[in-house]
Formats: C-alpha cells, sequence, structure tokens
C-alpha cells in the first residue's frame, strides 16, 4: 500500500539504467530518487544583426522554465568542453558526455521587421542523436516569452512524455495596502510572473476569478454594487458583465464547466447558502444543493458529471460529491479537521483542496474517493489551490501571520516537492491558473 | 525599558482608536450608499439619543460571536433588543447588517458565515418588531478585518455583526 502511495507521488526521474544502454532521452514517472535532469543550454546563437540580446533572453527564460520544475538542472557554460559554433554543426557528444549533460538544446534566434524567429534541437547526449524533430517559432518581437514558453514546452514534453505548462496564464488578485484597508483588483499574468496586467481598478472589492476552461473570460466575485455578485470578463477586450444568477442576497464562489456555457456557484439567501447552477446560453437557473447548512466552493469533474464542494452539514466543513444535476451527495473528506476549496484536478484523478487543523492551514490532495490524502504544504495559511493544465503542479496562496500580514502565489509539484514563491509586485491571492495557449 | 512602556501605551491607544472608529471604509466604493449617516461629523451630537453617533456608540452597532458560531449570545441580544427600539423610535433610518469572520477559515465559507451571522441579526431585529423592509444583509466574510493581529484578541473583534444605519432608502 505504502509502496502504491510512493508509486502515486513519485516525480519523473531520470532511468539511470536506460542511460547506460544509450536508451531514449526519457523522465519517467517511477519511486526512485529524485536527481534533476542535467542540460546544456549554449546560449541561443543570434543570426543576423540585432538579434544579441533576444537570443540571450530566450534562452534565458527557457532554461529558467525547465529548472523552475525542479525536474532538470542547467550545466553552466564555464564546464562546457565544447565551444557551441553554430546551430547547424555537427555536435561533439564526446565532450557534452564528459560534463555528463544528458540532454543538449541548442537554437538559433533571428529578428526582423518586428518578428523573432527560434529555432532548436534538442539532443539526446548519451544516445547521440536528435529527439524530436529541430522545430521553429515565428512570432512578434512583443510576444518573445511565449515563444520561449513554448519551446521549454516542447523540451519538456518531449522528455517527460507530458503535456508542458508553461506558456499558460494565471488570473489572480493583486492586492495592496494594510490589511485593515487592503485593495484589491484582478490581474493576470503569465504563469512566472511575467507580463501583469490589471483588469479592474481597485475602486471595487473583488475576490477569486476563475477562469473559462479555454481561458478566453473570466468569472469572480464583486462587491461593485454593495452586495457580492457575479460578474464574467472577456480578457481579450477586457469588457465585463453582470451574471443573472438566481435570486438571492448574495451570489459567489463561481466556476464554469467544462463548454464554458454553465456556471455553479454559492447563492445565499435569508443567511443560508446552497449551490446553484445557471445555464449561461438559456438563462435557466437549476438549485442544486437544498440544505440549512453551508454549501459553497463547487467545482466539475473535468467530464462535467460530477461536482465537489464544500459543506458543514456534518458540523464542520468537509468535501462532498454530488452529481452535475444535484441529489445525494457522497462524503469524501475523512480526515482530521476542516476541509475547503475542492478543486478537481485536470486528469480527473485528484481533488486538490485546502485543510485547516490544529491552528495550520495546508493544501493537499486526495483520490476522489478519499483515500490517500497527503498535504503539500504547510503555513498559517495555505489556500485557494489551482491546478496547472498538465495536472503536475498546483498554485495557491500563502498569507503571513500578524499586523503586517500578507498574501503571496507559491506553487508546489503534487509530489509536495518543489514549493517556491510566484513573483509578484504587488501581494497576490485567489490565483487561477488557466489552459495552454494555443 | 521607559521607551518600551511608552511605545506599548502608542499602540493600546490605536487600537483603542480602531475601536470605535467605523468600520467600513471605501465606504463610497463599497458601501451601496449606506454610508451616507455614518462619518464622522454627519452623525450628530453623541448626546442626542436620535443621532446615528448615540446608536454607534451608545447603543452599539455591533455584536460579536463565537468562533464559527452565528448564535447570539445574551450580550449580543441585550445590544440588538437596544438597536431594535432605537430603530422602532427613528423611524426615517434604514439598516444594513453586516457579516464578517475572523481570518481562519477560507475565503468562501467566510462569506458565506458571515451572511449566517448578519441573518442572525436581522432575524433578532425582525422579531423584535422592526420591519424587515428596513433592513438588508450583506457579509464581506474576512475580508474587512477590524483587528488585524493574528490571535484571538484581534479575532474576537473580527468575528462581528455590525448594524450599519442610513437614512432613507438603502
Amino acid at each position: 500500500m505504502i509502496r502504491k502511495l510512493i508509486a502515486l507521488l513519485a516525480m519523473f526521474v531520470w532511468a539511470d539504467a536506460a542511460l547506460a544502454q544509450s536508451g531514449p532521452l526519457r523522465l519517467t514517472i517511477t519511486d526512485g530518487v529524485i536527481e534533476p535532469l542535467p542540460f546544456a543550454l549554449p546560449t541561443f546563437q543570434p543570426e543576423g544583426t540585432g538579434a544579441e540580446e533576444m537570443a540571450a533572453n530566450l534562452s534565458q527564460v527557457i532554461a529558467s522554465d525547465l529548472i523552475g520544475t525542479g525536474l532538470f538542472r542547467q550545466i553552466p557554460a564555464s564546464a562546457f568542453i565544447s565551444p557551441y559554433t553554430g546551430f547547424s554543426q555537427p555536435v561533439a557528444y564526446a565532450d557534452w558526455r564528459a560534463i555528463n549533460a544528458q540532454a543538449l538544446i541548442t537554437g538559433a534566434v533571428a529578428v526582423s521587421g518586428g518578428q523573432v524567429e527560434v529555432k532548436f534541437r534538442l539532443y539526446d547526449v548519451f544516445s547521440g542523436g536528435e529527439l524530436g524533430d529541430g522545430l521553429r517559432f515565428v512570432g512578434s518581437v512583443d510576444g518573445w516569452r511565449r515563444m520561449a514558453h513554448k519551446v521549454a514546452d516542447t523540451i519538456y514534453s518531449r522528455i517527460t512524455g507530458e503535456g508542458g505548462y508553461f506558456d499558460s496564464r494565471v488570473v489572480f488578485v493583486a492586492e495592496t495596502g494594510p490589511k485593515d484597508a487592503r485593495q484589491k483588483r484582478l490581474a493576470i499574468m503569465d504563469y512566472d510572473g511575467a507580463g501583469v496586467q490589471y483588469l479592474t481598478d481597485s475602486g471595487t472589492l473583488v475576490i477569486a476569478p476563475r477562469f473559462s476552461p479555454s481561458g478566453d473570460r473570466v468569472l469572480y466575485t464583486t462587491f461593485e454594487s454593495g452586495f457580492p455578485r457575479i460578474n464574467m470578463i472577456d480578457v481579450a477586450t477586457v469588457g465585463r458583465q453582470q451574471i443573472t444568477t438566481a435570486a438571492g442576497e448574495m451570489a459567489f464562489s463561481p466556476r464554469f464547466s467544462r463548454d464554458g456555457n454553465q456556471v455553479i456557484y454559492s447563492l445565499s439567501s435569508g443567511g443560508n447558502t446552497d449551490i446553484w447552477r445557471t445555464d449561461l446560453l438559456t438563462g435557466q437557473h437549476t438549485r442544486l444543493t437544498s440544505a440549512p447548512s453551508i454549501e459553497t466552493a463547487p467545482s466539475f469533474s473535468p467530464d462535467g458529471s460530477q461536482i465537489v464542494f464544500e459543506s458543514d452539514r456534518s458540523g464542520s466543513p468537509q468535501l462532498y460529491i454530488m452529481s452535475a444535476t444535484g441529489g445525494e451527495a457522497r462524503r469524501v473528506s475523512f480526515g482530521e479537521g476542516r476541509y475547503g476549496t475542492p478543486v478537481w484536478s485536470p486528469r480527473g484523478d485528484l481533488v486538490a483542496f485546502t485543510k485547516q487543523n490544529a491552528g495550520r492551514f495546508h493544501i493537499g490532495v486526495m483520490r476522489t474517493d478519499g483515500s490517500e490524502e497527503r498535504l503539500l504544504t504547510a503555513s498559517f495559511l495555505d489556500e485557494g489551490p489551482t491546478w496547472s493544465p498538465n495536472g503536475r503542479v498546483i498554485m495557491f496562496f500563502r498569507e503571513t501571520q500578524g499586523a503586517a500580514g500578507a498574501p503571496s502565489l507559491y506553487s508546489v509539484d503534487i509530489s509536495g516537492r518543489n514549493l517556491r514563491q510566484v513573483p509578484t509586485v504587488t501581494f497576490a491571492s485567489d490565483p487561477s491558473w488557466g489552459p495552454l495557449q494555443r | 525599558m521607559k521607551t518600551l512602556t511608552k511605545a506599548a501605551l502608542i499602540v493600546l491607544a490605536l487600537s483603542t482608536a480602531a475601536c470605535t472608529r467605523p468600520d467600513r471604509f471605501g465606504t463610497g466604493a463599497d458601501g451601496a450608499g449606506a454610508g451616507a449617516g455614518t462619518g464622522f461629523g454627519a452623525d450628530g451630537s453623541i448626546s442626542d439619543p436620535t443621532s446615528p453617533a448615540y446608536f454607534n456608540q451608545t447603543i452599539g452597532d455591533r455584536v460579536l460571536f463565537q468562533v464559527d458560531q452565528s448564535t447570539l449570545t445574551a450580550e449580543a441580544m441585550s445590544v440588538l433588543e437596544g438597536q431594535a427600539r432605537w430603530l422602532l423610535d427613528n423611524t426615517q433610518y434604514m439598516a444594513l447588517v453586516e457579516g464578517h469572520a475572523d481570518e481562519q477559515g477560507t475565503r468562501e465559507y467566510n462569506l458565506a458565515l458571515g451572511a449566517r451571522r448578519a441573518n442572525a441579526v436581522r432575524e433578532y431585529l425582525v422579531s423584535r418588531g422592526v420591519p424587515v423592509a428596513r433592513l438588508q444583509t450583506v457579509s464581506y466574510g474576512k475580508e474587512r478585518p477590524l483587528a488585524i493581529c493574528s490571535d484571538e484578541t484581534c479575532y474576537s473583534q473580527n468575528r462581528r455583526a455590525v448594524t450599519v444605519i442610513s437614512l432613507g432608502g438603502l
């Protein structure tokens, strides 16, 4: 049982046995020791004039994406034996093997007329060949970071066999000001904290933005009218509209269905909070729970057939799963403490949650039957998990203690490893991780 | 040592000031137009029993709750008795009951918990004869802490329902 558990929470590791045999370059999921895969990435070659800075920037972001996973380690250029002579030159595998570079990434960058062209190749050093074909991306100079993320996603996918997550964005709440006069704005940024754009001003309290599955729209709760209501914002135009929910005093905690056509949310009326669904196309409202207890934080399963949510019907907040059409719910959390903010994983096998126990908060995951619960983090206040597009990483916010306490964004692997702060200029909370961009 | 005592005194003074201050900041933006009568200066004299200042400070505009609870304590009920009588005497005022929670708990759950607390106050006021049409509720969950330390001395002040009165329509 324990072994099975370890296998499940294991990360990708470089298969040492395969290495000696010159097997294919591959990180596989196993319960082995975690040893980041060493790669060499000589700064991409500038082609023509004016491409030096772009080549350096692209190389840096690609390396940073890979290192940030905790699965890869970059070999410093000072260790290189073989000088990097050119994108088209044959590779001196022996020189890269000698410094134990298991993957070699080479590339070339050209800039002209506001366009960037980046070409790259990925080599499996120990088997002495290319892993996949060389690829070429062309895009606008403004979008250079996305091109770097696309290259890194391709490399990550080829080596791990999993989908990538670097070319993705996160919508979150940017917070400023002291704890008792906090101002909140919706903001959107790349997954690594770059390119922040604000979607609302700080005049209105906003909370908990949630991406649509295709990433084109965001639902959030706003106090614009003085009372919590659900707004939808179009990411491209920043145009926003209020969702007409069923009638109640407060509507909050919205999430989209997989097809983006339905919204599930909490509605409070007469002090009682239940879960409702509204069809955005027909305007039809359906009540999904009907209990005197608090029912909130609903999240669809990826196939849309079920909803996981939080309820205190047992006396303390716990997680429950019901059909997407409502009806009987089965309790899935049975550990000590209180459970909240469940989010179904993109693969459908896990639910991430916030857990509060013995004065500490945790981000955790469990299987959808409640088994194999594991806590990934612990602090004074960790809250609000959101899944990376490939279901390998969870982002959440961590609030520090005391009068100067403030929130920041963090990410952690579902193995519990590689806890990292996501850099933001302001305080930040309530992240929602969008899909891979097209 | 002397400096330390002084510093402690200043902190005390500051926190006392915080307690008497209306706890809704950004009133114009968030307040559903309800904040008009509650700012200092516009509240009238505290010695005038028909003034909002009298309601806020002498009767008491807020009640506190136990952890996770929305049940009214005996102390809370006595404050609400006073609020109900005042509202029945001063029929030109409407009331918005704001429910709040401390920071222990998730954002979503605390919003729902604040709604329960605000509703408990509304129901009590209605049971004492205040017309339901003069009452509205809202929850801020843990979004608007009044006291900002991270221990029970602050949490107990934040688990509150505040009755915000205003002239005319809500």
